[in-house]
């Protein structure tokens, strides 16, 4: 993976940033393992989505959509075949996700706190809204399109949002 | 693509690689086939770190038990003598009962015919990277004898089947799971119905008629039609009771610990499993569980006639 990207300020300035050699990877992996590892220990951490957060950051990092939409197919199917659903479900939401995400990075500023808490919920409700509407279409599988628990789990996810990208913001080459 | 503008290439990207992946949900689905070689790479790279994760959370979590939590241990330990003193007492009492109880079903000629089951002990690993399905990972896999569609129970009672199985581990879907099923009945009134989950901590037991009488704190227990767990295995106890259109709605406490899983036993066997004649339903039917890892060959239960003189 090119960790390479460029960060646009303003359609005018633009600046260069680079993550240290395999961040990408290594956060991806990471984010699965703890995803598939953490709700055996601490039941209530089913809630979070660590790959999806990583998507968005990433995406939003890149403001490149054709990477961030790879980076979501690659972290999308990872997940799907952690999970017992079929391979593709969580892949095409997250695909969708990482073109989402880096088209709006390269055109809003999101490095703000409050704009990446909006964003992250934003993408958490669409990324649940494809998975259904794929569950319901393909699969024909119902779901609901909203519950309690999906609400919570939105803006706690979003919150955890926040701080872990202001960390991942450490990760990036000076 | 060369000749496109960035901007629609990468939006002829994004629709290529969704539209691919339509395609392979589409083909699984019609093979019924879940991209088994896929799971097995990325199964078979996790679960080492899972293991090891798992096993250091166990030092840690031992080595606080026996080492630094122990600022309560007399008082604890004042109480479990008292504890001890009465529970002596209740098996007494429980061991008179059972006699009288033996001596009865003597009289009756009755013969309670129990099932010889081989078993597995595993340990929980991982959990699901999907947050909608409640779905675990065991230590112990193929090697051991598990297989799809093998039962897994603690002796507490009903946890799920085995889903799929790898060289050293297995997926496992919990009750608790939206797809998820058992055959169940009531075990006082003997009325059948399916226990399943609804992704939630709760199980819902349905078409149980309007008609039947079915009250709060009733065990349901398995009744065996699954061809998966033998019957009389403790499911859950019913915690809410209302009537529907056709059918109740009840919902099911589970008997086993499933939100706080670490251990489990594996029924290693896919055929359908000799049944118990309609016996007093034993609770615990799993008995102790044995050596971590080693197969146990038949359940601890007394065989027909060694009991009852």
């Amino acid at each position: 993976m090119n960790d390479t990207f460029d960060l646009r300020i303003s359609e005018s300035h633009i600046e260069v940033h680079k993550f240290h050699g395999g961040t990408i990877l290594l956060c991806v992996i990471l984010a699965l393992i703890l995803q598939a590892f953490l709700p055996v220990y601490i039941t209530k951490a089913s809630i979070l989505d660590l790959p999806l957060l990583i998507t968005i950051y990433f995406g939003l990092s890149r403001r490149n959509p054709s990477t961030g939409l790879l980076l979501g197919t690659f972290i999308g199917l990872l997940q799907d075949s952690l999970s017992k659903t079929p391979i593709g479900l969580f892949g095409i939401a997250k695909t969708v996700i990482g073109y989402l995400a880096s088209s709006i990075g390269a055109r809003l500023d999101t490095e703000h706190p409050l704009a990446r808490f909006a964003l992250t919920a934003a993408f958490f409700a669409l990324h649940q809204g494809i998975v259904v509407l794929v569950q319901k279409l393909l699969l024909a599988q119902p779901q609901p399109w909203f519950t309690m628990r999906l609400l919570v789990a939105c803006i706690f996810n979003a919150i955890l949002g926040v701080f872990l990208y202001h960390f991942l913001d450490r990760l990036r080459k000076s | 693509m060369a000749g496109l503008p960035s901007r629609h290439r990468s939006l002829f990207l994004l629709a290529g690689v969704v539209l691919l992946q339509v395609l392979m949900l589409a083909v699984q689905i019609k093979r019924d086939s879940q991209g088994r070689l896929i799971r097995v790479w990325t199964v078979s790279a996790v679960s080492p770190v899972e293991r090891s994760g798992a096993w250091g959370i166990g030092k840690i979590r031992d080595a606080w038990r026996h080492y630094f939590a122990l600022s309560d241990t007399a008082r604890r330990n004042e109480e479990l003598i008292r504890e001890n003193g009465q529970l002596k007492l209740e098996i007494m009492q429980l061991q008179s009962k059972s006699a009288e109880a033996d001596r009865l079903a003597s009289l009756l000629n009755f013969k309670q015919k129990q099932a010889k089951v081989p078993m597995v002990l595993a340990r929980v690993i991982g959990a699901s990277a999907d947050a909608n399905s409640a779905v675990v990972y065991l230590d112990q896999g193929l090697h051991e004898g598990i297989r799809k569609n093998m039962g897994v129970i603690t002796p507490e009672g009903v946890v799920g089947k085995v889903i799929e199985s790898y060289a050293n581990t297995c997926q496992v879907l919990l009750l608790t799971d939206r797809d998820s099923g058992v055959g169940a009945m009531i075990a006082n009134s003997r009325v059948h119905g399916p226990v399943g989950g609804m992704g939630e901590p709760l199980l819902v037991m349905k078409f149980v008629g309007n008609d039947e009488e079915v009250k709060i704190g009733d065990r349901i227990v398995t009744s065996g039609m699954d061809r998966i767990f033998p019957k009389d295995l403790p499911v859950g106890i019913i915690t809410q009771v209302k009537p529907g259109g056709q059918y109740k709605q009840i919902r099911v406490r589970p008997s086993a610990g499933i939100e706080k899983l670490e251990e489990v036993i594996v029924l290693l066997t896919t055929d359908p499993l000799t049944m118990k004649q309609d016996a007093p339903a034993s609770g615990n039917a799993a008995a102790a569980p044995p050596a971590s890892g080693q197969p146990v060959s038949e359940l601890s239960n007394p065989k027909p006639g060694e009991k009852h003189p």
